[in-house]
């Protein structure tokens, strides 16, 4: 064929053929963490696609919200990031008193003692969030003594957690108010002296720990191998999808609501906000899977900070429980995020000034985060997905509520 | 045709040199009454002998994985700070027994869409190759069942069977994760067994006999004789031998065959019961023959640790040195295993990388080095080893502050202040 540059020579594009597979991975999969289904196409090990499906442990948290009166529903809340349901509670209840708080009459105003009570439980909450991340991490990875030694760890603290509240893993310990007080803590009792003296005995013994699994895991060679400038996503990458808390901050952005939009007494804590960077000695880049990983591994140390002002302030003196005789918002809605460990929690509600609201939406950090996956994965093989899922640290009962 | 090969390589060695025929010789002949002696048939003494050591081997050798698996059981309790099997008899110690029987009285499903035959046949093949490589390791001075004359080429050969057992499994459960497990698996072992061949090669370039017996043999002057130790590039061969070995027989970092977290379980997911248990018992046979061989080939086989007084090897001649031998490779199991709850696994194009960018040209350096070695010291002498440990020393403390400068700096993450 001729053109104006000559004659057009035919390519010849050689490419080896491969039939394309479709692949089933999950509902019931070792490491998609639940009950997540991906419909993966392959072409052999490399993923053309991989599609999320969810819905497998769908609730009905919302509808059945509207059912329910508020205090109710905190149990409701509890299923839904059941791995960290501490900041789930404490989410829900913040929108209620929020609402509560419009209602002029009322004077409604948490008690010091609770809030510190309330930052105290949702921090160690966080370690323990994470540390089943940091778990499960490796064994997506192929380690598998990572994981128990953090199940180890996160034993102490829910033990912990039995002792203020009685329960292992559905809490329902944060109430609209201030927080429960089934098993009672009388201030500068020798109740509370203990609990507060077995806190700091697990932050001494736990933050050397935390050195001790970044140098069995985050600095290993292959593990940074599998993790480093895989499924990089970038901040705005991150910001589009309206992925948020560690997945956000490990794509280099810099935002948490506990300092950017502090609630609760978290303007009066000290604590740094972990950002990732480049770390060319493993060749981490910013926004892949390792810098996601290692927010979180950097955020326990925070999180113990926190922890040990708090213990170093001592709990103040007062009731645990606001005087609210029943649960009865005013009219109006709400809308309020609040940091819980996997990222900006919201919940959204409609009140019609009844005890039950007209509607509650949970805004879920994990289902913006899974979005993300589909694209995160194009291109990638089949180990990268698992690594990816890993990264993104999802727990399905947020996704489906 | 002109003789190419040297005789010993591949014929048949002459009478007498046999070590059945030896023992025929030596202690059977003598209790014989007088007189039956003239009239006793070598050759079928000889098959009779062989056949009887094979029968030994073949119940005892099936033990070795019940005794492994408790091990890896109990090794990885103790890395995770757990009690491993406590239960079953005393320590835990019939657990294994317990789950093989509990394997035993479950269903044997066989997927029905799926090819029968070779779905039926496949755990057979990779259960029968990962035992007849038993047949050529010499366990102690006289304990083996066949001295070959090609006994390491004969292990090599075997033990590739074993991939079209897996492929078999894969290919016939009619199940894409067995697939993917089982393509994974012919990639690994196909190529792995490019290094691991090239790093025996080097051994065999030194000791000129593919016989196991006679590699041994040329290792019987102490630890200073290992062939480990015999040159700085037997050294490098016996790492790249034995990390090629443990993808050999599927265990982590390279396991991905049966990577439990991406494919489920690889290439033995839809089998259950006694034809899983085979796969079990199979792959901790596995684990035990190629440390074995690691053993016989570098680390001086059933021979002692010192030459004259030799500690738990042949000079003792307690068991033929037996116990040094199976502590020697039990030493290397545990490796394996330390390896196994330590490490994550590699993704499948690096497992790849590392075979074909660096251990395969390595292993071709070795070929070389092995070669000019030879050339300069013709006759292994105290001056050869003494040259051979030296380099070795520098080159481990050389690697070691390499790996130092290159592990030291720390990453930090870097935080913004509130």
């Amino acid at each position: 064929m001729e053109t104006a540059y000559g004659t057009e020579s035919k390519i010849i594009e050689l490419k080896p053929f491969t039939d394309e597979m479709v692949v089933n991975m999950g509902p019931q999969h070792p490491s998609t963490h639940g009950v997540l289904r991906l419909e993966l196409r392959l072409e052999g090990e490399v993923v053309r696609e991989a599609i999320p499906h969810i819905g497998y442990l769908h609730r009905c948290f919302e509808k059945h919200s509207e059912n329910l009166s508020y205090p109710q529903i905190i149990p409701f809340t509890d299923r839904m990031d059941y791995v960290a349901a501490m900041n789930q509670n404490w989410g829900f209840c913040l929108a209620v008193e929020k609402l509560l708080a419009a209602d002029e009459k009322r004077n409604f105003v948490v008690p010091e003692r609770a809030e510190y009570l309330r930052v105290l439980i949702c921090e160690l909450n966080r370690i323990a969030s994470h540390l089943l991340s940091f778990g499960t991490y490796g064994m997506d990875l192929g380690a598998f003594t990572p994981f128990l030694y953090a199940f180890r760890d996160r034993e102490r603290l829910l033990l912990l957690f039995e002792k203020v509240c009685g329960a292992r893993l559905t809490y329902n310990y944060i109430r609209i108010g201030g927080v429960s007080e089934i098993i009672p803590m009388e201030p500068g009792s020798i109740t509370e002296q203990n609990f507060l003296d077995e806190i700091e005995q697990f932050l001494d013994y736990f933050e050397p720990m935390i050195d001790e699994y970044n140098e069995l895991l985050t600095k290993n060679s292959i593990f940074s191998e599998r993790t480093t400038r895989v499924a990089v996503m970038s901040a705005e990458m991150a910001l589009s999808y309206g992925a948020t808390g560690p997945n956000l901050r490990g794509s280099g952005f810099d935002w948490d609501l506990r300092r950017d939009e502090p609630y609760s007494i978290y303007d009066r804590l000290k604590f740094d906000v972990p950002v990732a960077t480049d770390v060319p000695e493993l060749g981490a880049i910013v926004g892949d899977c390792w810098s996601r990983y290692k927010i979180r591994m950097e955020e326990m140390k925070q999180s113990i900070r926190i922890v040990r002002q708090i213990l170093a302030e001592g709990l103040p003196d007062g009731p645990v429980m606001a005087n609210l005789k029943a649960v009865r918002p005013p009219k109006g809605e709400i809308y309020f995020r609040s940091e819980a460990p996997r990222g900006e929690l919201g919940f959204y509600i409609i009140s019609d000034g009844t005890p039950k609201p007209v509607r509650v939406k949970g805004r879920s950090p994990c289902f913006s985060a899974l979005s993300a996956l589909q694209e995160l994965s194009r291109g990638l093989m089949v180990a990268d997905i698992i690594a990816i899922i890993g990264s993104i640290d999802i727990v399905m009962g947020e996704v489906d509520r | 045709m002109p003789d190419i090969f040297p005789k010993r390589f591949f014929v048949q060695g002459p009478a007498g040199d046999n070590w059945a025929e030896r023992f025929i010789q030596n202690v059977i002949v003598p209790i014989l009454p007088e007189g039956a002696a003239e009239h006793f048939s070598m050759e079928l003494g000889t098959v009779l002998v062989m056949f009887g050591c094979a029968g030994i081997f073949v119940a005892i050798v099936p033990l070795l994985p019940l005794v492994l698996v408790l091990a890896e059981r109990k090794v990885a309790a103790r890395f995770q700070n757990r009690t491993g099997p406590m239960r079953v008899g005393p320590w835990g110690l019939l657990q294994t027994l317990a789950d093989g029987v509990k394997l035993l009285f479950k269903e044997d499903y066989i997927p029905p869409q799926g090819d029968k035959l070779l779905f039926l046949f496949a755990p057979y093949v990779i259960f029968a190759c990962s035992f007849a490589v038993f047949a050529a390791i010499p366990f102690g001075q006289n304990i083996l069942v066949s001295d070959f004359n090609i006994g390491i080429f004969y292990i090599m050969a075997i033990s590739s069977v074993i991939v079209m057992g897996v492929i078999m499994a894969g290919w016939s459960s009619n199940s894409k994760w067995s697939l993917l497990g089982s393509m994974r698996s012919a990639a690994q072992i196909v190529s792995y067994e490019i290094p691991l061949g090239l790093s025996i090669l080097t051994i065999v370039m030194l000791v000129e006999s593919l016989n196991m017996q006679e590699i041994v043999a040329n290792q019987s002057g102490g630890i200073s004789d290992w062939l480990i130790f015999r040159t700085p590039f037997t050294f490098i061969a016996f790492f790249i031998f034995f990390i090629s070995s443990i993808a050999e027989v599927n265990r982590t970092p390279f396991d991905l065959p049966e990577a439990e977290s991406e494919i489920v379980a690889g290439f033995h997911t839809e089998y259950s019961g006694m034809r899983f248990a085979l796969f079990f018992i199979a792959e901790y046979a596995n684990m035990f023959a190629v440390s074995a061989i690691a053993v016989t080939l570098f680390l001086g086989g059933w021979e002692g640790i010192l030459p004259e007084f030799a500690v738990l090897g042949g000079g003792f001649n307690l068991l033929g040195g037996l116990p040094g031998f199976v502590i020697k490779t039990m030493g290397l199991v545990f490796l394996m295993m330390w390896l196994r709850w330590t490490l994550p696994r590699l993704r499948v194009d690096q497992l790849m990388n590392l075979c074909w960018k660096y251990f395969i040209p390595i292993a071709f350096f070795n070929i070389l080095g092995t070669g000019i070695w030879g050339l300069i010291f013709e006759q292994d002498t105290a001056l050869s080893t003494g040259i051979s440990i030296a380099i070795i020393a520098v080159g481990l403390v050389q690697a070691y502050v390499i790996v130092g400068k290159i592990l030291s700096p720390k990453p930090q993450t870097q935080t913004s202040s509130v």
